[in-house]
């Protein structure tokens, strides 16, 4: 039984990452209808700068709020310079395109960082520990600032006049035009927001899986599991598919398939929720129109 | 007459198509102008033109001035409000959301506090349901809905495709009314498709008819209100 | 619609000449390839042979992808199972290299079947993820402890590449370039055939007009499951041969970026073009080796250059030229078949140019 809630306890933890990249992915399908394949490599690259500047000397949370930052203009940037320019390209294409930024920010990040796997620091050293002995600080501490993430993002679309400008940009862009709204900048701002929310994932995820530019592959995977189970077209439902999918990871990797071949889970729940319901858990169901 | 918008050789295309020829049109200011025409005669394409959501080539005149916005929000900050045909609420937001929207571009808070009472005190429906989602108003709401968000811009001119479209003679009797009632308070200048020609002339002081993305006739509501390859076409008598 | 233009000779003359032109050229490519494992040395033959391999598994992705319009990020793991079953079949159960490499593409074909019956549900974007997550799972699928006493677990199996039968005098890089080259020229075939086929044409319109073409009474269906089926088969048949070629399969060599390498052959190759895999091969096989030879320089992060490359490329050419090397080429071609005035078809032509992929 104490084995079970551990596997639970340690599932949510590692499931906290897996909604912040599920999140990051919705919120660009909600506004472009594309899947970002490129998201785990911006995250991990993020997470090579937040370590750049701890070796360089400043404080973690210094370099959090900087590599945030950071992440929010690259964002910006690649919508901006790279993705608008294949607004009206078929999806094949688009596709292609997101596999270039994929490899490019691959191997920019092996030529800058080298290909030797690095540690990075926890910030929630051992002294931190709860008294909780099921948990670790660090699982803690994730599942901690995933929370905040999440509650400031959904602040930020709920209550602010920015934020409801984007998701009217998002659900109807010809009529966010005509009220006046730069449905451009909302996209760009956007891409800045689901950057820096794979950032927090890269940079709390590092710790446990060391920080290697093959890092991310297999969280991007079960963000993807995530985003489908909760529903590619709602972030809340991806976010708590996050902690669903961490969980059932972990039971399945102690309890039915073994800890090597857990990615299979994540293959198996991805092509399993788009066969039995592709709108996923709470997501809207997908019309095909005629 | 003073015109608030005017264009000259005004042609639109969709890709290769072209679809407008040539349209000289103006729209009195104070005043409001109908556009008329069948199915397909290049009404809608017209507002689109305006509000450079397809391609365009001709001059447009805004107020005086050359209209060179290029994007569709860069009209709709220049103060000309385009209800689109569909309506274009957001239907996920609620309508005090949709409101909102409408006047995203505005700086001056009072100002739209009051705009927005003002629009609930034209359309009382909408103050009942000001929590509801947009997307389960009726037919007739949604277009009220939609005529008030884009008088939530404070628009110079407002622009309205097919605003009669689906709805219920007296909920349309009720609608062009509002209309006429904000035109004469607020002084907002008017550009009205409609299929429905007797609606238009009704309401309108001065008629345009569109054949084919050409104008074939145009002049005050009476005279073309009694042009009669008009009255027996699109009139029916 | 062929607006008459002046031209200097008659059609009947101009035909005959381009075909004596095409004649010329096959004529060229067959003595080279079979002179080549004679001129160059092992290494450079097995190389070589790698290259016809790519092209077979291109030509496999390229059927599904180019003609049939649905994405795959994943054809690796067919590459994979192509590979391992070459393997298991030939060390562990004692089969000939050439059944072994003929039943590993029927299970690849059978394989891909099954991934396809799901797949056919899923729009582009869809497909592309389930493929997408079956390229990262494949090496840990390949790990696992319990099919160890098969696949070799980490290590991975070590194959005996086949000597030539009948005491020819090849050496054994020579023998299996040749096997390759064969088995190439046989699925090149097939493919040529079924491309120009009914079942080629209703593939393409499955592509271009989704809706039109069930409308037409084509059962989408049962043609898009089985071109994922062929599609996996002839990756799966590259693999085996590869497995040949290399002498071992191991688990990390069948990765994400071995899926992505066969992507980003048919992109610079040509999608729906059958010799413009032959280029991206080529391109898939050189280039790192290029790219190292070039890049000694960076210094030890240099295995970064290639997929650098190979991003910028994949955009680029999405951008600049969608229709890849081959469209490029059929492009530059019409030019020069125009300004000679031999091509009357100005419509068709421009539609060419702008790469219009609808027709």
């Amino acid at each position: 039984m104490i084995g079970l809630t551990h596997q639970i306890l340690s599932g949510l933890a590692i499931g906290s990452i897996y909604a912040c990249v599920a999140l990051a992915v919705v919120m660009i399908y909600q506004a472009t209808h594309l899947v970002n394949f490129a998201q785990g490599e911006m995250a991990m690259f993020s997470t090579y700068i937040a370590w750049a500047l701890i070796q360089a000397g400043a404080p973690y949370w210094a370099a959090f709020f900087l590599t945030l930052v950071f992440s929010f203009a690259m964002g910006m940037a690649i919508e901006r310079w790279l993705i608008r320019r294949f607004e009206r390209a078929p999806v094949l294409a688009v596709v292609i395109v997101f596999i270039g930024m994929l490899v490019i920010i691959n191997s920019l990040a092996g030529f800058l960082f080298s290909y030797t796997i690095k540690s990075f620091e926890s910030p929630f050293p051992e002294k931190f520990a709860l008294g909780n002995g099921f948990m670790s600080p660090h699982e803690l501490g994730s599942i901690g600032v995933t929370f905040a993430v999440l509650g400031l993002v959904y602040a930020f679309f709920r209550f602010t006049p920015l934020g409801l400008a984007m998701r009217a940009a998002a659900q109807n862009p010809v009529s966010a035009r005509l009220v006046g709204i730069r449905v451009g900048h909302m996209l760009a701002i956007g891409w800045g927001l689901a950057a820096a929310i794979g950032a927090v994932a890269g940079m709390m995820a590092a710790p446990i899986v060391y920080l290697d530019p093959n890092m991310m592959g297999g969280i991007l995977l079960y963000g993807f599991a995530a985003a489908l189970l909760g529903g590619i077209d709602n972030p809340w439902g991806a976010a708590l598919g996050g902690f669903i999918v961490g969980v059932l990871e972990n039971i399945a990797g102690a309890y039915l398939v073994g800890e090597e071949i857990k990615l299979s889970v994540a293959l198996a729940i991805i092509v399993g929720v788009l066969v039995a319901k592709p709108s996923g858990l709470f997501g809207r169901v997908l019309v095909t129109r005629v | 007459m003073a015109a608030v918008l005017e264009t000259q050789g005004l042609c639109a295309f969709y890709g290769a198509t072209q679809v407008l020829h040539g349209v000289d049109l103006a729209v009195e200011a104070g005043g409001i102008t109908a556009l008329l025409g069948a199915n397909g005669a290049g009404k809608t394409t017209l507002l689109r033109a305006l509000s450079a959501m397809v391609r365009r080539e001709g001059l447009i005149r805004f107020e005086g001035n050359a209209l060179k916005a290029r994007e569709a929000e860069d009209v709709a900050r220049l103060g000309i409000a385009h209800v689109p045909d569909g309506r274009g609420t957001f239907l996920d937001l609620t309508v005090e959301q949709n409101l909102h929207l409408g006047a995203y571009t505005r700086r001056d808070r009072s100002a739209v506090a009051s705009e927005l009472e003002r629009a609930f005190a034209y359309f009382p429906r909408l103050k009942e349901r000001r929590s509801q989602q947009a997307g389960t108003l009726s037919g007739g709401e949604q277009q009220m809905l939609a005529i008030s968000r884009a008088l939530m811009l404070g628009p110079k001119l407002l622009m309205l495709d097919e605003p009669s479209f689906g709805l219920a003679p007296l909920v349309v009797k009720d609608i062009f009314n509002i209309l006429r009632a904000i035109n004469e308070e607020e002084g907002v200048s008017m550009l009205i498709v409609e299929q429905n020609a007797n609606l238009a002339l009704n309401l309108a002081g001065y008629a345009y008819l569109l054949e084919t993305g050409s104008v074939v006739i145009s002049g005050p509501s009476s005279a073309v209100r009694a042009d009669e390859s008009v009255r027996r076409v699109y009139l029916g008598y | 619609m062929s607006e008459a233009r002046a031209t200097g000779s008659p059609a009947g003359v101009a035909n005959s000449q381009s075909r004596g032109l095409r004649l010329g050229a096959i004529v060229l490519a067959f003595l080279v390839v079979v002179a080549l494992p004679f001129l160059a040395s092992g290494y450079h033959t097995s190389q070589f042979s790698q290259v016809v391999i790519y092209a077979i598994a291109l030509l496999g992705l390229n059927l599904l992808t180019g003609y049939n319009g649905q994405i795959s990020l994943g054809h690796g793991a067919f590459f994979a199972i192509g590979g391992y079953a070459t393997a298991i079949l030939t060390v562990k159960l004692g089969i000939g290299y050439v059944p072994a490499v003929v039943i590993g593409g029927f299970l690849c074909f059978g394989a891909g079947f099954a991934f396809g019956l799901p797949a056919l549900r899923l729009g582009g974007l869809y497909l592309a993820l389930a493929t997408f997550a079956l390229a990262l799972a494949t090496p840990q699928l390949l790990k696992f402890k319990a099919f160890d006493a098969w696949t070799g677990g980490v290590q991975g199996l070590v194959l005996q590449k086949p000597g030539a039968p009948l005491h020819l005098p090849l050496t054994r890089d020579q023998w299996v370039y040749f096997l390759c080259v064969f088995s190439a020229a046989l699925l090149f075939w097939a493919a040529r055939n079924l491309i120009h086929s009914r079942i080629g044409r209703a593939l393409i319109a499955i592509r271009d007009h989704p809706i039109a073409a069930e409308t037409m009474g084509v059962d989408a269906a049962l043609y898009k499951t089985t071109t994922f089926g062929v599609s996996a088969a002839y990756t799966g048949i590259a693999g085996g041969l590869s497995s040949l070629v290399i002498g071992f399969v191991s688990p990390d060599s069948f990765d994400l970026f071995l899926s992505l390498s066969l992507v980003v052959g048919i992109v610079v190759g040509g999608l729906a073009s059958i010799w413009g895999v032959i280029i991206g091969a080529l391109f898939i096989e050189f280039m790192p080796n290029y790219a190292d030879s070039i890049s000694d320089v960076l210094g030890e992060n240099a295995k970064a250059l290639p997929w650098a490359i190979y991003g910028v490329l994949l955009i680029l050419l999405m951008y600049v030229a969608p229709t890849g090397a081959a469209g490029t080429a059929r492009i530059l071609i019409g030019a020069i078949q125009r300004r000679r005035g031999r091509s009357t078809n100005v419509a068709l032509d421009r539609k060419a140019a702008s790469g219009d992929q609808t027709q």
